[in-house]
């Protein structure tokens, strides 16, 4: 086959085929346009103001590597006046983490920047590898996503931040799009499709320090997976890749086996799966009080979000798909316990009627087509606004999800010590 | 001229070294040119899991036949979508990278 030429200089050799268009480009013209759409998305989507301070969560993969360069190179190029600096989690996941941990240290030399790590054993008493020992393999992916979603905001009010960035891509949004329809959870796909999400500041505290009110988004919410491995090896990026070496989610690996399979046939499924997703959001009465665009795709999350163990640590090694459909069972039926324990423990406040908040009806947009969907109705009252009555964190419960966990653990804690001593 | 071997380059990335013995770079000779044609990547790739993979689980590197989709091939640093992918010829000296994007974020 004769070398292509690029495609936007039409000199150099084309090394890059863009999954979403065919464009053929060079690896200089690649790497210009991919930070431009990034630059794009930044500013359509108002992510950032001057002045403010971004945390960028870092786990050391590719996705918050190439975050963590590409916001670096914009900020410097454009301008934007914010203040990035890396956010870690130490999950305490010997062998695992340790060496994550290393290439975030030699990133926030390489790209300058402040690093702060923040270990499960501080925030919760607990690293997932004593949580393993304790509850098994089995469904341990839900304990540490419940656990770093609330760690990474913790970590961010520590330092005065409000705003946290995390490596989410095209694909990883694909993927969770396709599980919550999978599932038929529709109320959640307009969080997980949304650029911005946050915690409601008015309903909960004044403190400038708590963890309620931090602002997430996904600045490589349109990049293709393929074109951050790219991006990163192009621009010789260090970044490490491992599995977690607990079982990753079966059923999430079955959905980033099928987005893999479909990019192989149609590039642009991704995109268009993500699109998707975000356009039947829109359509969800009541879901999850997204303003639908009209606030610029802002919507508020509560515990869960895309990404079960790391961001997008998922299928691949061990994970693989006849395995997968043996763990399934296993893996979905954790799940379900978290999920089922947390609906029953729902306490009946005055303003709930058979497990209808009034509240949520005073939040609705005006306009909203609610009284067309009962069904959809039913199933978002899980998502009401609330705060946990232990920790303060935002709740669709009386008790937020993590700290339900933590009961769990804490309960058997004692009898293993005894064991132990 | 053939009977010769062609000593290529292979690497591997993104935690599919974890398949080969844990090493990203490997020197690979390979039968050379039968009579018109070189070996292809086709080739290339079950000759890697014949005698250079360590690990059982060969569905990690090859499904159906063929390299696993979210694992990407460049070729002298070129997506393998524009070299013709597995029906590339292999010529001595080529670099050729396998990338998988499936681990970790
Ligand atoms: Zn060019
Ligand atoms: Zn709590």
């Amino acid at each position: 086959m004769p070398p292509a030429p690029c495609a936007i200089c039409e000199t150099n050799r084309a090394l890059i085929l863009r999954p979403k268009n065919h464009q053929k480009l060079c690896k200089t013209c690649f790497i210009n346009v991919f930070e431009t759409e990034i630059h794009n998305t930044i500013i359509s989507n108002k992510l950032f103001s001057r002045g403010e301070k971004v945390a960028i969560g870092a786990s050391g993969g590719k996705d918050s590597t190439v975050l963590a360069s590409v916001l670096k190179t914009l900020n410097e190029r454009y301008d934007y006046g914010v203040k990035l600096m890396l956010l870690s989690i130490d999950e305490g996941i010997k062998g695992y983490r340790d060496d994550s941990l290393e290439t975030v240290k030699r990133n926030a030399q390489q790209y300058d920047m402040p690093l702060t790590i923040v270990g499960y054993d501080e925030l919760y008493g607990w690293t997932m590898d004593q949580v393993v020992e304790q509850v098994g393999k089995k469904g341990n992916c839900t304990y540490c996503g419940v656990f770093r979603r609330q760690a990474l905001d913790r970590g961010a009010a520590t330092l005065g931040v409000r705003h946290v960035v995390t490596g989410h891509n095209a694909d990883d949004i694909a993927e969770t799009v396709l599980m919550n329809l999978l599932r038929g959870d529709l109320p959640r796909l307009s969080r997980t499709t949304s650029i911005i999400t946050s915690t409601p500041s008015a309903s909960v505290s004044d403190d400038p320090n708590s963890h309620t009110n931090i602002k997430r988004s996904k600045p490589l919410k349109y990049a293709y997976e393929k074109e951050i491995v790219l991006y990163a090896h192009h621009k010789s990026l260090d970044y490490f890749s491992t599995e977690c070496i607990y079982s990753p989610e079966a059923f999430r690996g079955s959905a980033r086996a099928l987005i893999k399979n479909l990019e192989r046939v149609r590039p642009s499924a991704i995109l268009d799966v993500v699109r998707s997703g975000e356009d039947m959001g829109k359509l969800v009465p009541g879901a999850s009080n997204s303003c639908a665009g009209e606030c610029g795709g802002k919507s508020q999350v509560l515990e869960e979000e895309v990404g079960g163990c790391g961001s997008s640590n998922s299928s691949a090694l061990g994970g693989e798909m006849a395995a997968l459909d043996k763990q399934f069972g296993h893996n979905e039926a954790a799940e379900m316990d978290v999920l089922e324990t947390e609906i029953r423990l729902k306490p009946k406040s005055p303003g709930q009627e058979n497990g209808r908040d009034i509240s949520k009806e005073l939040r609705r947009p005006k306009n909203s087509r609610s009284k067309n969907a009962p069904t959809i109705e039913k199933k978002s009252i899980r998502q009401v606004m609330g705060q946990c009555s232990r920790c303060g964190y935002l709740s669709s419960q009386a008790i937020c999800k993590a700290c339900m966990l933590l009961e769990g653990l804490n309960k058997n804690r004692p009898r293993t010590m005894v064991v132990g001593e | 001229m053939a009977s010769d071997t062609i000593s290529i380059t292979v690497e591997f990335t993104g935690g599919l070294e974890l398949l080969f013995g844990n090493k990203k770079k490997h020197t690979v000779s390979l039968p050379g040119a039968s009579k018109t044609k070189n070996p292809d990547i086709t080739f290339l790739v079950n000759h890697l899991c014949e005698n250079l993979m360590q690990d059982s689980r060969r569905e990690l590197f090859v499904l159906d036949g063929g390299v696993r989709p979210g694992i990407l091939v460049l070729i002298n640093d070129a997506d393998w979508e524009l070299e013709g992918e597995e029906k590339y010829e292999l010529q001595s000296g080529d670099h050729v990278l396998f990338v998988s994007t499936l681990h970790g974020g």
